[in-house]
């Protein structure tokens, strides 16, 4: 089997104010061992929530609505919450959350948080676990000695490595990344994103790298999913996906959006704004920001089109 | 062509308790020298804790300078006083754009009293209030404003807010604005627009702007010279043309090289990066304070702090080896 994860049909709704939020409203995809998969998106495309849901961590607001999601042939969706901690959340599973170098307990050793789940889910003794946090630590480019330190010792980059750390103690096969180096300056970010590169291969990591920024994907990803209001616009390998033409209008306009360094284009913008996806608009989400919309677009959903090998795009230019 | 603020040599420090008695001087800014014009954008660019929002804070006289002078108009108002300031009309002339929109922003106001807070402030009549409310929505693509003055921000996208608080910011008819970071926290698909946004509004409304950003590649398109700032100095400054062109700053160089573009090459190799991070401006080395983290510092690097010299027209450089980088006798990367 060469999956080390599967969704499928998977519908997540949250319950608002303002009614039933589509969040995540049909997605399917499988992520291959040892693959990288970056999930591009803005906010509001479901992409955090796709995350969560992977790991069992959504809000009490939330509901899966419907599908599934097999990790190594088991659904996990169905599993008791119980069952899959026991079994999956760390040990084969485990995500670095958005914002999570934010919120290290700032009254505890950083040592002490890495070794934690070693200790209550992994039944290691207190021995056993601080070397195992001391050896992450060091996996992490830090110095063992810094498994005494508080968090507020430490500078955005360092506490980011540390968040990484605990990540990765249990020994998953799968991590997820949620915007793991938003709150970073470039410099830091480029330090960060070469450990990522580092784990992943020193590790055989599958992992799903949430983020709003095409090109931090591109520094990661085998292959790219771009989320657009709670759907999978676009999917296909980095290679055809930004080195090709992209094949949805929204991923093109996402990506003539990026200021760039070099060269003489001018950054585009896309008018209006992302769906409220409390009342989504009726056929493509996209299509009243989209500049090539015809009458189709506006009546009928469009499904994914096989625009070439292992490429889909959710564009009615691409089929009938 | 007229210029709208100048900073001279301007210091800002804080004094910092350590221990029970002790205390430090963080030296938030360190001698800065800036002028901008009327019609022009000059971008501020660094790390977190360079001093670029310090800077912005201290141009508006939010804050007060411990030395050096903050120039508007010919008119030195380092030391005047908050009343001194109102009084004379500088607080009208100056105004500042923050970078959350989402904060920034009372959610139990309507945008019409958002935007027309500052002039009822200022005790202008009804009616001028109404024509410069209307008129700062248009020129901020808010239209028809007579649809937008009656929502509330929480009805508006991102995009919409910060151009609300620019709305806001322009109510007045300011001569001279600090934007500080503000696209950072807007989606990227809106981003360009509110960028192109600005510089617009600050052609027809004939404004200087100072652009603060940790992203050096919008920087490009919305400003006519760069100042790359490290710990409270600026490092290297000129026509963004040139700067992005011909860096010599190691500095900025490795900044530069640290940018990410959309490339399915990129993942096959590491990224450049600036080893270590910015030491403590509590703590700043001595000498040239980027020696810590520069591939080529030398020994009078650590020693011995290098002047802002001229080494291309309008192009100046902090760095001792500046000469070798743009001759290639050294190369930083």
């Amino acid at each position: 089997m060469n999956e080390a994860l599967t969704v499928e049909g998977l519908k997540v709704y949250y319950r608002t104010e303002k009614g039933t939020v589509r969040a995540v409203d049909d997605v399917s995809f499988s992520l291959a061992r040892g693959e990288s998969l970056a999930v591009v998106g803005e906010s509001g495309s479901g992409k955090s929530t796709l995350g969560l849901t992977l790991i069992r961590a959504l809000p009490a607001n939330a509901s899966i609505v419907s599908g599934r999601v097999y990790i190594n042939g088991e659904e996990i969706l169905s599993l008791s919450l119980s069952d899959f901690r026991r079994r999956y959340s760390w040990r084969v599973i485990s995500m670095v959350f958005q914002g999570a170098m934010n919120s290290l307990n700032p009254v505890l050793k950083v040592g002490d948080q890495i070794a934690e789940p070693l200790i209550y889910n992994g039944g290691a003794s207190r021995g056993e676990a601080q070397r195992r946090a001391m050896d992450m630590i060091e996996l992490v480019g830090l110095p063992r000695e810094f498994y005494y330190r508080y968090p507020h010792e430490l500078s955005g980059g360092m506490r980011q490595r540390i968040v990484i750390a605990m990540s990765l103690v249990m020994n998953p096969r799968i991590l997820i990344l949620d915007e793991p180096t938003s709150a970073l300056d470039v410099t830091i970010q480029a330090q960060i994103i070469n450990l990522v590169k580092d784990l992943i291969e020193k590790l055989s990591l599958s992992v799903m790298f949430i983020t709003h920024d095409l090109a931090l994907a591109s520094d990661i990803a085998d292959r790219i999913m771009v989320m657009y209001g709670g759907q999978i616009v676009e999917l296909g390998s980095a290679e055809r996906v930004l080195g090709e033409a992209p094949k949805h209008p929204y991923t093109e306009k996402l990506l003539a959006s990026i200021p760039r360094l070099r060269g003489e284009t001018i950054p585009e913008f896309i008018p209006g704004r992302p769906p409220d996806l409390a009342s989504p608009p009726p056929g493509c989400r996209f299509h009243p920001r989209c500049p090539y919309v015809f009458d189709k677009c506006r009546s009928e959903e469009p499904p994914l089109f096989k625009v070439g090998e292992g490429h889909v795009a959710r564009c009615w230019l691409h089929g009938e | 062509m007229e210029e709208v603020i100048r900073l001279e040599n301007v210091k800002k420090y804080y004094e910092v308790r350590s221990g029970l008695l002790g205390s430090k001087i963080l030296k938030a800014l360190d001698g800065v020298t800036l002028s901008i014009r009327k019609r022009e954008t000059v971008a501020v660019v660094g790390e977190s804790g360079c001093g670029k929002s310090t800077l912005g804070r201290v141009s508006l006289r939010l804050l007060d300078v411990t030395a050096g002078k903050v120039v508007f108009k010919d008119q030195d108002i380092s030391r005047m006083k908050e009343e001194e300031l109102r009084a004379k009309g500088f607080r009208k002339k100056m105004q500042i754009i923050f970078q959350d929109p989402y904060s920034s922003l009372n959610p139990f106001m309507r945008i019409g009293d958002i935007v027309a807070e500052p002039l009822e402030i200022h005790g202008y009549r009804k009616e001028e209030i109404r024509e410069a409310v209307y008129r700062a929505l248009e020129d901020v693509k808010l239209v028809p404003p007579e649809e937008f003055v009656n929502r509330y921000p929480h009805e508006l996208s991102g995009g919409q807010r910060q151009r609300v608080n620019i709305a806001r910011a322009l109510v007045l008819g300011p001569e001279y604005i600090v934007a500080d970071e503000p696209v950072s926290m807007i989606d990227a698909s809106s981003r360009a627009e509110i960028l192109l946004l600005l510089k617009s509004i600050r052609d027809s409304r004939e404004m200087g702007v100072l652009y603060i950003t940790h992203d050096i590649a919008t920087a490009r398109y919305v400003s006519e010279r760069i100042a790359v700032m490290y710990l409270g100095e600026i490092a290297e400054t000129g026509l963004t043309a040139s700067v992005l062109k011909t860096p010599i700053h190691p500095y900025t160089i490795l900044l530069l090289n640290s940018v990410p573009e959309p490339d399915p090459a990129n993942r096959r190799k590491k990224r450049p990066v600036i080893r270590g991070e910015p030491p403590s401006p509590l703590n700043p080395p001595s000498g040239c304070k980027f020696h810590t983290r520069c591939p080529v510092a030398t020994e009078r690097c650590r020693i011995e702090k290098p002047a802002l010299i001229e080494y291309l027209p309008g192009h100046f450089v902090a760095c001792h080896r500046a000469l070798e980088i743009m001759s290639g006798a050294v190369s930083v990367t």
